[in-house]
């Protein structure tokens, strides 16, 4: 499965490619346990990669993989044009310079001062001292704590936590940043910032962002793409608005269904009958589709009475998209005829 | 020879002994602090990167190391320091006095410094360590510049336990005539029914353990605090 290039780069470099990438570990009574299995998967550089999944999918060790904290099994993982997998360790800490990371309880050093975090990563990249003042201060600026320098991490809020992270991340200027579950601890006015931020980071800096998540909230704030995982396999990937338009696979439905809503459940639609005696129709409605003028328009005409009882019209990377579900009254010639009519204009469906 | 009453002692003539005595304790605790203390170091952190999961992750090692430790760490120092006192006479050149007792401090300070240091280590949280090795970091490095400075506020608590413990283990060290206060008080207070002077060398070894822990917990929590 291979997602389409952004704006950026050439896409037939991908920054990151993975191919047949498999993770097994040992299990108990030599049943082996296969956290990752089989994941095609393209990042163009500059673009924002989401990986969703609920936890247990499989996410977090995939992206351990990436930069080889966990090595992988089998399977092909080509980093800015470098294998990464069957790399010898010192080899992997020339590449894991390269490569950023960010985590959802942010991971900082308890025992450094913000600017001993922010050190850390260009000591070990060999960086000299004046070159590190000036790195620090510049980074410190960028994510807005240019004040908080000798605070000590504990000091710090959740969201000023993780910008610190960021910024620490950001420090050997990465091509790539891995974000594991980064808004996950946060609150939603903090998740928001940080979302921003990373935003930022995309934009202004160009780097790549690979960020797994299960927030759907996070996929549709910033990401381009998104990879749907379960049970350790991508199950579904493609550019945000049409996996969030057209979800496939059950598991993706439900993960759409937590920001916008779909159809309504077994529940929903028996709680709907009873308020409501005519028949139930779900209309979707697409950026590209017909305008919603001329899906009334047919109602009105017709004089067909309907009442929206259920979802909404959303906003997913500046397109819009919606699911409908109204209540149609009226004779029932009347109904049928404006539904055929209806048919011809925009993806119906009837519900039982 | 009549046993002296409680009132008669000689405390008044023995002063200059007690301090000589109080310095020897000083100087075989502060050698098995600054040698115990880094060898115990080593040890546990040798103990922590073996384990399962570690950076230096190695059964052998690690099974190695646990048994040697847990088989010395028990032994009472009463009965380590005349065990050990052969290999004194080969590694220090002699089996009796400061220097036998020093060494036989230092291996027994280790052991048990080893625990308190792996133990210590262990309270890391595991993502600080995965963050290093993201950004690069070599597993020594990770080790020295990551761990240690993460695990300090306990290991100085740790160290200050020990440091107290080390203490109570000089008063055996007479037992190879080796001096020190704990001694002392057993020659000239205990068997001389001089209770002045044993409460004297009492109160002194007091003093050492309360100045000892009131800095360990004021270093520890400024470390802590920050």
């Amino acid at each position: 499965m291979t997602t389409t290039a952004t704006d950026a780069g050439d896409p037939a470099q991908p920054l990151l490619r993975l191919r047949g990438v498999t993770k097994t570990y040992p299990g108990r009574r030599g049943a082996a346990v296969t956290a990752v299995d089989g994941v095609d998967l393209d990042v163009a550089a500059g673009g924002i990669q989401a990986i969703v999944g609920y936890s247990g999918a499989g996410k977090s060790t995939l992206v351990r993989l990436v930069n080889a904290l966990e090595p992988a099994t089998s399977g092909s993982i080509v980093v800015d044009g470098v294998e990464v997998v069957g790399l010898p360790e010192r080899r992997l800490r020339q590449v894991r310079l390269g490569i950023g990371m960010i985590f959802q309880q942010f991971n900082l050093f308890e025992s450094r001062t913000v600017w001993g975090n922010l050190a850390y990563p260009l000591q070990v990249a060999g960086v000299g001292k004046a070159e590190q003042q000036r790195r620090i201060s510049e980074l410190l600026h960028f994510v807005g704590l240019p004040d908080k320098a000798h605070a000590h991490p504990r000091h710090l809020s959740g969201g000023q936590k993780q910008r610190v992270g960021i910024a620490r991340a950001l420090a050997t200027s990465p091509k790539l940043l891995l974000a594991d579950e980064a808004t996950s601890a946060l609150d939603p006015d903090t998740t928001q910032e940080v979302l921003e931020l990373l935003k930022r980071v995309n934009a202004e800096l160009g780097t790549t962002i690979v960020a797994i998540t299960h927030e759907m909230d996070v996929v549709r704030t910033i990401a381009d793409n998104v990879a749907v995982m379960e049970k350790g396999r991508v199950v579904e990937s493609g550019p945000v608005y049409d996996v969030f338009s057209a979800p496939r696979q059950p598991v993706t439905r439900r993960f759409v269904r937590t920001v916008v809503d779909d159809e309504p459940d077994a529940a929903a639609l028996a709680a709907l009958r009873e308020r409501h005696p005519g028949r139930l129709v779900k209309l979707e409605l697409r950026e590209d589709g017909p305008r919603q003028a001329d899906v009334f328009g047919v109602l009105s005409r017709r004089q067909v009475p309907f009442a929206l009882v259920y979802g909404g019209i959303e906003e997913v990377r500046g397109a819009t998209f919606g699911n409908l579900t109204l209540a149609l009254d009226g004779p029932s010639a009347e109904v049928d005829a404006a539904l055929a009519e209806l048919r011809d204009v925009v993806p119906l469906k009837e519900l039982a | 020879m009549t046993t002296p009453s409680v009132l008669e002692t000689r405390l008044g003539e023995l002063w200059p002994d007690i301090w000589h005595a109080t310095g020897e304790t000083l100087v075989m605790v502060a050698w098995t602090m600054v040698l115990g203390g880094a060898l115990g170091l080593l040890l546990g952190l040798a103990l922590y990167l073996t384990r399962s999961r570690g950076l230096f992750a190695n059964r052998v090692v690690s099974a190695v190391l646990n048994l040697l430790v847990n088989f010395f760490r028990p032994i009472p120092f009463i009965i380590f320091i005349a065990a050990v006192q052969p290999l004194a006479r080969e590694v220090v050149g002699i089996g009796i006095g400061m220097r036998a007792a020093i060494f036989a401090l230092i291996l027994a300070a280790m052991f048990g410094i080893a625990r308190i240091v792996e133990q210590s280590l262990v309270n890391v949280p595991p993502g600080v360590i995965e963050a290093a090795r993201a950004m690069g970091a070599s597993r020594l490095r990770i080790a020295l510049t990551v761990l240690v400075p993460e695990a300090l506020a306990p290991m100085i608590l740790g160290y200050t336990f020990a440091f107290v413990a080390v203490i109570d283990m000089t008063a055996v060290a007479g037992l190879i005539a080796a001096g020190g206060i704990g001694n002392f008080a057993q020659v000239y207070g205990y068997r001389q029914y001089d209770t002045a002077v044993t409460w004297v060398c009492v109160l002194i070894l007091v003093a050492m353990v309360q100045i000892v822990q009131v800095v360990g917990n004021l270093l520890a929590n400024r470390i802590l605090r920050r």
